[in-house]
């Protein structure tokens, strides 16, 4: 580069960065001063250099200003242990929840639904008046026998807590112990992931991995599994298989050479969490919501854990390279054959798709991974990625965060829908990426619009062939006609 | 490899591929643990019996695949509807994520929506500073004329009192003392997103009529012409409210539309954002205490709104979701009657182009037999619908439908000879139904998008309605009641009675003798 388009970088960048700072004053001046002050401290623009992004997180989210998170219930049972597909997941309290959070998350599986597997079903006890006031706890028993004779296939139970089994004083564990040993050791697990416990989804991501440690890992009289181990094993962990992530993630581990003998929890099956402890390496792709269990894994079993992005060919290539680096040679030529073999679609994707990309801006607002490991896959085709936010994220995913990020970018964590509607008005990105509750307000102002929870019932987005599907629904996003349709002709 | 840049391959195809295929295979036999082939179809099969049934229709405590939702749903989905109004739920955040996802989902629109974010400290201490805080953000930030509270149920079991903390938050500065903020108390243990819409409704016209929780003097009702018009919980909102317009125009009536979302739930895309549009506006809500009757839709979504109304001195009528000839016909008389007004040649006209319609087609709706889930009202109305039709609505079930419900259902049935063999079913879930469509099968199944799963296990084809509608866009455009609406529902279900014979005989040189041109 010379110095003259240096200087002129930098000068662009010292630009973004006085009016990201000018539209973070101006977005603040709405809040009464007290929230002011709190708001901002989860707003910023990232400094390069610095070893994280310069903003608070996991704090309380402040009332009554549109936060876009949801609670620990949401990341027990939606995220965490809703995928596992052979268990039944009773959705514990009144009827919402589980009503709410029923089959929209895209967790696919193979099974017969309702007899062998359970995932997309809403299990409840519909909590009413008399057991708020005398309790639930004979009828989460007597619910526990109804499943054990209505679903006689399943592998196991889980007990997710709603609101008010925490408050009225429920005791789920005696009656999840009392079953289990009344069903022969049955796998019943019960997780307080109360909605109020916790700033937002994350505590109920930790919840439940201390309840897989609890009740799965050091199950009381469990019988230790035979299973013939080899020096291959991995485990996937932290896919949740939205429209099929983990089997296009699942495809490139087992083409390089390895054994995948999990998937958490995209899927996946008890089974494939008992035997995770087996693995010689677990790969963990959304730390956020599993860095908890990997490093019990590590401390206790033994097992060393790497993260890795699936998202764009780059951080694929690199991603492969460094879980090969923990094996042999056998391995780490495995992961350049796979490399070398999805080459040429790789550069057919970016031939066909970049052109008509280039230089397009995005900003991102999701959970977990996201808000960093997609930006790789946008420099990939091109596009750049303006502006990112978490929606519980924790300092360590803004610390990591700045490994993907450039100088200057826009950050704001927790985004308040007035924050968000600001921001990107003033922005005016070619492309916004965040969940089902922001993608009307963007495509109302004309802006295109990705769910990128959902994928926006797409995907695979991961790995190499679901990164040909990320190329063409970003382009059919952006480069759709109906963008030229919104302003009206005659005014 | 099958993937390629040239026809992309998404999900739906890509895992189809042998080497997808394959690796499901190796996955499932070595890892999961699965359950062997022979013990799988031993069960599968047995879930289809009467003997599953007996035992699936034991259940006291499990519930599975419930057909209903939580009061905060419908209390948000009411508030909504009155002109700029913020709905502000007070508890735990996540519901607040839930409600504003799901109705997104169904509408494909922006739902807004605030959460007091009570935590653990909260559930120690109550939410008082929540709601003081709350509300003042709510309020500065996104300007709304009203807002209108409900609860979660935490905030119920913990026992925060809504009227008082307004009020402290009100004396605290929050928001100015004479700014409107309605409120319901709406526990998710009690009833259903039906319950919700009642109470916050009625919270809503309780606070303009009788004195805003006692900060000024309840009004004094000044009798005049006009009609009120509540729909009720309804996913056609945006098609019906305007149906519904059209016809009380048509009749030359006055009219104030109380909770009308249907311009909240439909606004354009012309490079705006607009958070609140159309909507009730606060002086017709509070002149709404003078007019001559309130109409209700849906009877079972205002059982304490309508009885409230008559006590301040209104006609009340109730209707249940009134869909087809009769029902349209009566709710068509009763504005008549109520208004004192003739019915124009238009309805008329209408009314028999719909009769016209039907009579067209008739003959493939004769004796098919139906099985019907959804809210209270919905199924109601189109179970009089389908026998109206010739058809029979063999199984009609309501996770939220009470025993009162049921009866009516039952009188509805008795009333005909299309409903001898029917039965009701009231607060039983969408696994129930799988066993009456497995041991007693119909020809069709009505239901929201949570249908498709019946559909798939038992092979009963869904015709799609009822909320909430994820899979299929824009069904909430347009109105199922009118006899337009009528006319919009008859061609749905003539629609897929069509394709279904067409599907079931286009098999070359064995079944297409029947694959006709003319039907």
């Amino acid at each position: 580069m010379s110095i003259t388009a240096e200087e002129t970088r930098e000068q662009i960048v010292a630009e973004t960065k006085t009016r990201n700072r000018a539209l973070i004053d101006e977005v603040l001046k709405v809040y009464p001063e007290k929230t002011a002050k709190r708001r901002a401290k989860h707003l910023g623009a990232y400094e390069e250099g610095k070893s994280d992004c310069g903003v608070k997180s996991n704090i309380k989210s402040v009332p009554g200003v549109m936060t876009i998170r949801g609670c620990a219930y949401a990341g027990s049972k939606g995220v965490v242990w809703g995928p596992i597909k052979d268990m039944i997941h009773i959705s514990h309290g009144p009827v919402g929840c589980g009503q709410y959070s029923w089959g929209s998350r895209r967790n696919y599986y193979i099974g017969t639904t309702g007899v062998d597997t359970f995932v997309t079903m809403q299990f409840t006890s519909d909590f009413q008046e008399k057991d708020i006031v005398f309790g639930g706890d004979k009828k989460l028993e007597k619910i526990m026998d109804e499943i054990e004779d209505l679903f006689p296939l399943n592998h196991g139970i889980t007990v997710q807590s709603e609101c008010p089994i925490g408050l009225i004083g429920d005791d789920i564990e005696a009656v999840s112990k009392k079953k289990s040993k009344e069903f022969g050791g049955k796998t019943i697990v019960p997780v307080r992931c109360e909605g109020f416990r916790g700033v937002s989804q994350s505590l109920g991501h930790h919840i439940a991995n201390d309840s897989i440690r609890d009740y799965v890992f050091e199950k009381q009289g469990a019988e230790p599994k035979v299973f013939e181990k080899t020096p291959y094993d991995v485990a996937i962990i932290g896919d949740y298989n939205i429209g099929g992530d983990a089997w296009s993630s699942r495809i490139l581990l087992e083409e390089m050479g390895l054994r995948v003998i999990a998937q958490w929890s995209g899927d996946g099956s008890l089974a494939e969490l008992e035997n995770t402890p087996m693995a010689k390496l677990n790969v963990l792709h959304c730390y956020r919501s599993m860095n908890y269990i990997s490093r019990y894994m590590e401390e206790k079993h033994g097992v060393p854990w790497v993260e890795y992005n699936f998202f764009g060919p780059s951080k694929i290539a690199e991603s492969l390279r460094t879980i090969a680096s923990y094996f042999d040679d056998h391995i780490k030529e495995g992961a350049e054959r796979v490399i070398e073999k999805y080459n040429r679609l790789t550069e057919e994707v970016i031939a066909k798709y970049r052109p008509r990309l280039e230089g397009r801006t995005v900003m991102l607002f999701v959970g977990g991974l996201r808000p960093r490991h997609v930006i790789g896959a946008y420099e990939d085709l091109g596009m750049n990625v303006v502006g990112t936010g978490y929606e519980f994220g924790h300092n360590d995913d803004y610390q990591r965060t700045t490994h993907y990020v450039k100088d200057g970018t826009l950050i704001y964590d927790d985004v308040t829908g007035y924050e968000f509607e600001k921001m990107v008005e003033s922005i005016q990105p070619d492309l916004v990426g965040s969940g089902i509750k922001e993608k009307y307000v963007f495509q109302k102002m004309g802006v295109p619009f990705r769910q990128m929870h959902s994928w926006d019932y797409s995907g695979p987005y991961h790995g190499y062939d679901g990164f040909a599907i990320f190329a063409r629904d970003m382009d059919m996003a952006i480069n759709n006609p109906v963008w030229s349709l919104t302003k009206t002709p005659w005014e | 490899m099958s993937q390629n840049a040239e026809k992309v391959l998404d999900h739906f195809n890509l895992f189809r591929e042998p080497e997808y295929q394959e690796m499901f295979k190796n996955k499932k036999e070595q890892f999961e643990n699965s359950v062997p082939p022979d013990k799988l179809v031993q069960v599968r099969e047995w879930t289809k019996t009467w003997d599953y049934r007996e035992k699936n229709f034991a259940r006291e405590a499990l519930t599975v695949n419930p057909a209903k939702a939580c009061q905060p749903l419908g209390a948000v989905f009411a508030a909504v509807g009155f002109e700029s109004t913020l709905p502000f739920v007070h508890g735990s955040q996540g519901c607040v994520a839930y409600y504003r996802s799901h109705l997104s989902r169904h509408f494909k629109e922006p739902t807004s929506c605030v959460s007091s974010s009570m935590t653990e400290d909260a559930a120690v201490f109550g939410g008082l500073n929540n709601m003081v805080d709350g509300l003042a953000n709510a309020y500065t930030m996104y300007k709304p004329k009203m807002i209108a509270v409900s609860t979660t149920c935490m905030a119920e079991v913990i026992g925060d009192d809504l009227n008082a903390f307004i009020k402290t938050s009100k004396e605290k500065g929050s928001i100015p003392e004479e700014y409107d903020v309605p409120f319901a108390h709406t526990p998710a243990f009690v009833g259903s997103h039906i319950t919700g819409y009642d109470n916050a409704l009625k919270g809503v016209l309780a606070h303009f009529w009788d004195g805003k929780a006692g900060t000024v003097p309840a009004l004094v009702r000044e009798p005049n012409e006009k009609i009120n018009f509540i729909g009720g919980f309804d996913g056609y909102t945006v098609g019906n409210t305007r149906e519904v317009k059209r016809i009380l125009d048509l009749m030359n009536l006055e009219y104030t539309i109380l909770a009308d979302t249907s311009d909240v739930f439909d606004t354009p895309s012309d490079g705006k954002f607009r958070m609140y549009d159309g909507g009730t506006t606060l002086e017709d809500t509070a002149a709404a205490l003078n007019a001559k009757a309130t109409f209700s839709m849906q009877e079972y979504c205002t059982e304490k709104t309508l009885p409230f109304i008559a006590e301040h001195g209104q006609e009340v009528v109730a209707l249940n979701c009134p869909i087809g000839v009769s029902g349209t016909d009566k709710f068509i008389m009763e504005l008549s009657r109520v208004s004192g007004k003739a019915i124009p040649d238009e309805l008329k006209k209408e009314r028999g182009r719909l009769v016209d319609a039907i009579a067209d087609s008739t003959a493939h709706i004769h004796g098919k037999k139906f099985a019907i889930y959804g809210d209270p009202d919905q199924c109601l109305g189109l179970a009089a619908f389908l026998m109206e039709l010739g058809g029979e609505p063999t199984h009609v079930l309501a996770t939220n439908g009470s025993k009162h419900w049921a009866e009516k259902v039952q009188a509805l049935f008795d009333s005909s000879p299309f409903g001898k063999d029917c039965h009701v079913y009231a607060g039983k879930d969408l696994w129930h139904m799988r066993s009456l469509l497995f041991t007693e099968p119909v020809d069709f199944l009505f239901g929201n998008t949570y249908g498709k799963y019946l559909e798939r296990d038992t092979g009963t084809p869904l015709i799609r309605y009822g909320f909430p509608i994820f899979d299929r866009h824009h069904h909430h455009r347009y109105p199922i009641w009118g006899y337009q609406g009528g006319l919009n529902m008859l061609v749905r279900i003539l629609d897929k009675i069509f394709d279904e014979i067409d599907n079931n005989s286009n098999v070359p040189s064995q079944s297409d003798y029947s694959f006709d041109i003319i039907r």
